[in-house]
């Protein structure tokens, strides 16, 4: 074997299960468990108390994110209300995610370049915020 | 994922009674509107909901349009356009309503923290903005019927509200039945029961008046149980339990047939869609009225209904030529010149079966796809379009934040439209917004029960964000009057262990080990079936399968299904709500012996009814549980006992002693 050649064999050791599929769309609400907090000290986390339909539950540890228990009911519903609520989303605790089916496309005007939601090497986010600013996004206290 | 304990106390079969004078099923826009008028009258007030009622229902995450505007704010009268409604199979009676309480709703909402105007200044010197009262207006900017308003802010406003009132609140409680005077089918209705969501636990409300408030019905028709099809624009837990608890206590419904339109492209239905209004919509709603390109840059040629081309972006939002107005649906609203013909902008018009727009493209007069070009409209249309109306529709927040975050500017780009493809929902795929059916009221927004009012969708025919404020108003008014009058309520304990008993079955199904079958395949099935024999083939051979059909899944494996959790319970519980639901469609469709255009056809009635004969099919349970067809009137509300007018009977029956 020579020398820097990846050992595939090795990195592969571990254990393997028997598991059932995956209940999809996956990465619909993400948390960032190094900015979210789990709300900690108050009552429940306020993602979880905005949820119109009581899809995320609390992290059994706390102070930890918490957890999109029914990612296929969140995906028929997409409101967005748990970003709304969190008083972190701007540094990352938590972003909705659209399924990679539901991932519109636009195009530039004058140059004619193709786009997409979620595409490789995206364009730099705008920054503009809607009318009168986030604050009226849905905010509550 | 690992396995996590149930993170909440589990309290099935332990009983908590609440209290109240009027009971309030429902905490969306008409529900907490219902709570707030009750209360205001100082009498006692539950308020229960099955998601959070600071957030939750159809209306509770968002709103951009505010419909309906009467004068002075705007220019026209409730009479002249709630006078075209009759006739009809919509319900002037609630439209009119809606017209008559609209403004001071609005200015009640802005009372209570909402957001209505223009108090930034942001859109000083646009058309659409009223330089004096600061309000921006939207589709026709000579008569005013609409505001655009910041509907984000309208629920938590609600919901503080309610606090400050002592309105008690139960979120997370799905009630489930309504109780009767004595148990019996069409007696007095004295409360209801639900249970909790968390915990299971199971309640009893005891109440003197109950205000029905749970919105329209979702997932009898698009279910998909992976990859997120369940819903529109409402969250996935509108399962028509009000229509169907209703239903079974012998109120009358009205309409269900009607209950259905056809699944579009685009968006709806997101599964197979798009999230609302965060593609390239069409020329109508939130994106109303935007340049629509085609993929070689073709501007399509806005026209009015006469075929006159609108010259610039003005003429828009302007009636045409020889029409005073164009509202909501109705006749003159402007569309494109396809194939050589007005097609109007109003999105079913001009969906993927549209002749006119088929031969289009097929004749290489528009190239696919096509695309919302904000780009080169005034900046002031562009910013109330994308940053206005998207970041304050109903769920369309997180389009406005997800958008902008993945590099889109519609100052530069154009957002892709996805009309047209041949792909989206299929026609079969019936989705309920905007739809018909509901509670028939009168003019108290009484149902036929004593002691039971509706309100929003689960009235019959009402409309909207403003039609949903503005009934459970009313009907919240109403409702604490009677209250204020009526005998203590008497529970019967019969009833109450009964429906316990059916509440608990899918656990105790789970718990025995006899349980085959989850609440995402019998949902799946009954959305089947309703797609292949109540679908786009409307018969009487295939209806009459379909419900036997669906009489065999009750009597087989729904009796098999089970909740291994109260969650999961819930879910389960709406199956049965949508299982009811599907049954009452079939029924209505079936009883309906003829056609009404555009969207129930059936193949063995084409012809629509003469207009001397149409009639509204009803549906009520009598006292032995049997369910009874009948028909009323189009126009019920302006026949006896109730005047003949809709100003003489809002007159009488206004709650605010206006005359």
């Amino acid at each position: 074997m020579g020398e820097g050649r990846r050992n595939i064999k090795e990195e592969l050791k571990g254990e393997y299960y028997a598991l059932p599929n995956e209940v999809i769309p996956t990465r619909l609400v993400e948390f960032d468990p190094n900015v979210c907090d789990g709300c900690v000290g108050l009552p429940e986390p306020l993602c979880i108390a905005a949820c119109t339909i009581d899809a995320l539950i609390p992290n059994p540890e706390k102070g930890k994110p918490p957890v999109l228990l029914y990612p296929d009911e969140c995906g028929g519903c997409q409101c967005g209300c748990c970003v709304a609520a969190c008083p972190l989303a701007d540094k990352g605790a938590i972003k909705m995610n659209w399924p990679i089916t539901q991932r519109m496309r636009w195009k530039r005007k004058s140059t004619g370049e193709h786009f997409r939601v979620g595409m490789p090497n995206p364009p730099p986010p705008n920054p503009k915020p809607p009318v009168s600013g986030w604050g009226w996004g849905g905010k509550y206290e | 994922m690992d396995k996590i304990k149930w993170p909440y106390p589990i309290l099935y079969g332990d009983e908590r009674e609440v209290e109240a004078d009027v009971l309030v099923l429902g905490g969306g826009i008409a529900g907490c509107w219902a709570a707030i008028e009750a209360a205001r009258r100082g009498v006692k007030v539950a308020l229960v909901e099955k998601g959070c009622t600071i957030k939750s229902g159809q209306g509770g995450m968002g709103c951009d349009h505010w419909l309906f505007v009467p004068k002075p704010i705007g220019r026209l009268t409730p009479e002249e356009v709630c006078y075209q409604r009759l006739g009809t199979y919509e319900n002037a009676m609630l439209w009119y309503i809606t017209w008559k309480d609209n403004i001071d709703t609005l200015l009640e909402y802005e009372k209570i923290g909402a957001k209505i105007r223009d108090t930034l200044d942001e859109f000083k010197g646009a058309p659409f903005r009223d330089e004096e009262t600061k309000f921006l207006f939207a589709y026709d900017y000579v008569n005013r019927w609409c505001i655009r308003v910041w509907g984000n802010t309208f629920k938590p406003a609600l919901y503080s509200e309610l606090k400050r009132l002592g309105v008690q609140i139960y979120d997370r409680v799905m009630f489930t039945r309504l109780l009767t005077e004595g148990g019996r089918i069409g007696a007095r209705v004295v409360g209801a029961t639900g249970v909790h969501g968390r915990t299971g636990e199971f309640y009893i409300f005891r109440a003197k008046a109950t205000v029905l408030a749970t919105g329209m019905v979702e997932r009898v028709y698009t279910y998909l149980s992976e990859y997120t099809g369940l819903t529109c624009l409402g969250p996935m837990n509108l399962t028509g339990d009000g229509y169907v608890a209703a239903w079974r206590a012998g109120a009358k419904l009205a309409d269900l047939e009607l209950y259905i339109g056809p699944g579009g492209e685009g968006q709806w239905g997101l599964g197979l869609g798009y999230p609302n209004y965060a593609t390239g919509a069409d020329g109508w709603g939130t994106w109303y009225a935007c340049d629509i390109v085609d993929a070689k840059g073709k501007k399509l040629q806005w026209v009015y209904p006469d075929g006159t081309p609108i010259k610039d972006y003005l003429g828009r939002y302007k009636p045409g030529p020889g029409t005073k107005f164009y509202t909501w649906g109705g006749p003159g609203w402007p569309g494109f010149l396809v194939n050589g013909k007005y097609v109007s902008s109003w999105t079913i018009d001009w969906c993927r079966d549209h002749p006119d727009w088929i031969e289009a493209i097929r004749k290489g007069e528009i190239t696919l796809p096509l695309y919302a070009d904000l780009t080169e409209m005034p900046e002031y249309e562009r910013r109330a379009i994308f940053g206005l109306m998207v970041g304050q529709e109903g769920k369309t927040w997180i389009a406005y934040r997800n958008l902008t975050q993945a590099g889109f500017d519609p100052d530069k780009d154009m957002l892709q439209c996805y009309k047209g493809l041949g792909a989206g929902i299929p026609p079969s795929w019936r989705i309920m917004m905007f739809s018909y059916g509901g509670c028939v009221v009168d003019w108290d927004l009484k149902t036929s029960l004593p002691g039971l009012y509706a309100a929003g969708y689960a009235a019959l025919h009402s409309r909207g964000h403003s039609g949903a404020a503005v009934t459970g108003r009313w009907a919240g008014a109403k409702a604490a009057e009677y209250a204020m009058k009526a005998p203590e309520p008497k529970i019967d304990y019969q009833q109450v262990e009964a429906e316990k008993e059916r509440v608990y079955e899918p656990v105790l199904n789970y718990k025995k080990g006899v349980g085959r079958y989850t609440w995402k395949e019998i949902n799946a099935a009954i959305s089947k079936i309703m797609r292949e024999y109540v679908g786009e083939r409307l018969c009487e051979e295939l209806m009459s399968i379909g419900l036997i059909w669906l009489n065999e899944l009750r009597e087989g494996e729904m009796r098999q299904i089970y909740a291994r959790n109260p969650h999961e319970l819930i879910r389960v519980l709406e199956v049965f709500s949508l299982l009811d639901m599907a049954e009452l469609i079939t029924r209505a469709s079936l009883a309906r012996k003829s056609s009404v255009p555009p969207w129930f056809i059936r193949i063995d009635y084409p012809e629509e009814d003469p207009p001397e004969k149409r009639r509204r099919i009803t549906l009520t349970m009598d006292s032995n549980g049997e369910t009874r067809i009948g028909e009323m009137p189009l126009d019920y509300y302006l026949e006896p006992p109730f005047a003949p007018t809709l100003e003489k009977n809002y007159e009488i029956y206004n709650p605010w002693g206006k005359r």
